[in-house]
């Protein structure tokens, strides 16, 4: 099973990178002449080379010889020059992709564990007052998750000063492995983390509410009644085998919640990609961009490769199947 | 072929009359709206007040009509999208689930390519170079949303068909030779319309999301009001740290009603589709006017099969 979803991993891989470079070639609007005609001042043709080039589209090649050294580039590292920043677009990266990993990775754990615990209350005591939770968990779930940092921002940051607001730590403090920087890190962190758990959290939390629910008519839940085995141990039980779709469906969930939190970094300036996407977008930095795609991408498969393997060892149906 | 009729659940209803709302909302909106929501004639940044129910932007326009017309595009942007998003899908599942084999392999992973990369990053890239004319035409937008958010919908109706595949009706279809496209489309879609249903609104959902997000962050035209405009407009012009409410909060609140509308009424239809998750729907007073216990026991799952045959089914089932 996990070779297959390699597989599928690396096809997407591919199939990301390869439209990566479609794309620019595909578009009616030229990306070259739209940078031209942004340009004011006289363009010499050097200059247009050197344009053309940043994007891969060679004078001389045919489009198989560009693909080709589009591939040998990418796999040396090398995403191209960012058109407004002039620097290279995978040093750039390299600055901003740790904080946004922390910061998503961080909140996704977070609300995974938190939602999933609250579905399986839920659902185990459906029917009670707590049902009200759901039209909220909803209603939040509804919420643009730019919107819910904007108002978490505005309200406890820049009203109530109970969080420091904007960036991801304190302009006293130098960065490095510090005591002082972590912990400016760490309360910086705090709202864009609260809000994004705010938005996501109700995702898991009906998902698992709905699997729990429909895991208490098992017979092997009944049974485990039966036995008289305490409650607690009961609700275990189900909730362990009702968690199991939660985590199959990860890769869906994984894009959306990253798709939702790279605007929170914006909301909150934080250094993450988000923030670049969007200054890369305005500016029309299409290197810029697309590295930033790809590298979302990546991560995402990534991360949806190791929920695999969290599946794997979760579920022994898996295992004896791949032993077979 | 089951009739879908949703639960009368208060989740239900309230989703109902939320989403009745927002579509007279979108039919009749630009006509309701009192003033051009592009023109600048007013006072900026005036407080809400009798003339301008939502004050004025920072360039003197009247934020109120920028909602009631913004509904439209927002609206359309999303219906677009969620439509030819679930065709998609339906075509796609479908045709993997009853086909099967090579076919089946193909699409099935085509559906998984599709859901494992993130959809708003590939919008935001597809959509940074269409050409700006492109950019403000809903349909066109629409469209390329809907390219991002079939692939669920797909994963669900693939699994629902095999399910199907090989029951009598199907089979029967089959042995008096109709068409293999007939048999998929006039045999076993009709079955999956509850699928389908949630599918829609998940799509629509997805497709406000992704409609505004793109919006907020300057990808579609600024001359098209949407509510996502509206957003970009105000927090490029700071309205969230210069505490100017108005300006923000009633496009984020419509946009999440509207959400909230549909998510509702997906309940309903999820019950439909598990009846286990029905009984949720009776109330605390109904259950003891039933003599249940507080909870529904164990193993034990009181099912409605429709409201009429409730008290009968539920006293039965829990005796």
């Amino acid at each position: 099973m996990i070779v297959r979803r390699l597989g599928l991993y690396a096809l997407t891989a591919w199939v990301a990178i390869t439209a990566n470079f479609i794309l620019p070639r595909l578009m009616p609007g030229n990306p070259v002449q739209t940078l031209i005609g942004k340009i004011q001042s006289q363009v010499t043709p050097a200059e247009i080379r050197a344009i053309r080039l940043s994007f891969g589209l060679g004078f001389k090649q045919g489009i198989l010889a560009q693909y080709v050294t589009y591939i040998e580039q990418l796999f040396k590292g090398n995403l191209g020059i960012s058109i407004t920043l002039g620097a290279p677009v995978s040093s750039i990266l390299r600055q901003s992709v740790p904080w946004t990993i922390g910061l998503i990775g961080l909140s996704t754990v977070i609300s995974f564990f938190v939602g999933t615990a609250a579905g399986a209350m839920l659902g185990w005591t459906r029917g009670s007052r707590f049902d009200s939770l759901i039209p909220t968990a909803t209603f939040f779930q509804a919420v643009p998750y730019f919107f819910l940092g904007t108002i978490m921002l505005l309200v406890f940051g820049s009203n109530l000063h109970w969080f420091p607001v904007l960036g991801a730590y304190s302009q006293s403090v130098t960065p490095g492995w510090n005591w002082s920087f972590v912990t400016s890190v760490l309360r910086y962190g705090e709202l864009p983390v609260i809000s994004i758990v705010l938005s996501s959290v109700a995702g898991w939390m009906l998902g698992m509410r709905n699997m729990m629910i429909t895991m208490i008519g098992e017979d092997f839940v009944l049974m485990a009644v039966a036995k008289g085995l305490p409650r607690r141990k009961v609700i275990y039980h189900a909730a362990r085998n009702a968690v199991l779709p939660s985590i199959a469906n990860l890769s869906l969930a994984i894009g959306l919640v990253v798709s939702g939190a790279l605007l929170v970094e914006l909301v909150f300036n934080y250094p993450g990609v988000g923030d670049l996407l969007l200054q890369a977008v305005l500016n029309e930095d299409y290197p810029l961009i697309q590295g930033i795609f790809l590298v979302i991408t990546l991560t995402v498969l990534a991360a949806n490769l190791i929920a695999d393997v969290v599946y794997l060892v979760l579920d022994p149906r898996t295992r004896s199947e791949a032993a077979v | 072929m089951r009739k879908l009729q949703l639960p009368r659940s208060p989740k239900v209803l309230l989703g109902l009359a939320i989403l009745a709302f927002f579509v007279v909302m979108t039919v009749i909106g630009p006509w309701l709206a009192p003033y051009n929501p592009s023109s600048t004639a007013f006072n900026p940044l005036l407080s809400p007040s009798s003339h301008h129910w939502l004050g004025t932007t920072s360039l003197g326009q009247d934020i109120f009509s920028q909602l009631l017309v913004g509904a439209r595009a927002t609206m359309v942007v999303a219906l677009v999208a969620g439509l030819v998003a679930t065709a998609l899908s339906m075509g796609i599942g479908i045709a993997a689930g009853y086909l099967g084999g090579v076919a089946d392999d193909g699409l099935s992973l085509l559906s998984n390519v599709f859901l494992a990369i993130p959809g708003v990053p590939l919008l935001i890239v597809i959509d940074s170079y269409l050409p700006v004319n492109s950019r403000s035409n809903e349909f066109v937008i629409g469209l390329i949303i809907s390219l991002t958010g079939w692939a669920w919908g797909a994963r669900v109706l693939r699994a629902q068909t095999m399910s199907l595949r090989n029951r009598d009706f199907v089979e029967a279809a089959r042995i008096i030779g109709e068409s293999r496209t007939r048999i998929m489309f006039s045999e076993i879609a009709p079955n999956l319309l509850p699928v389908l249903a949630s599918s829609l609104l998940f799509t629509v959902l997805y497709s406000i999301g992704a409609y505004v997000t793109l919006a907020y962050i300057g990808l579609t035209s600024t001359s098209v009001w949407n509510w996502g405009t509206m957003l970009y407009w105000a927090q490029a012009n700071n309205a969230p740290l210069s505490n100017e409410w108005y300006w923000f909060v009633p496009p984020g609140i419509c946009i999440a009603l509207v959400g909230t509308g549909l998510a509702l009424v997906n309940f309903g239809i999820d019950e439909f589709i598990n009846p286990r998750l029905r009984a949720a729907g009776l109330t605390s007073r109904q259950r003891r006017r039933l003599h249940l216990a507080r909870r529904p026991r164990l193993g034990l799952t009181p099912v409605l099969r429709s409201s009429n045959t409730a008290l009968g089914a539920t006293r039965m089932v829990s005796e």
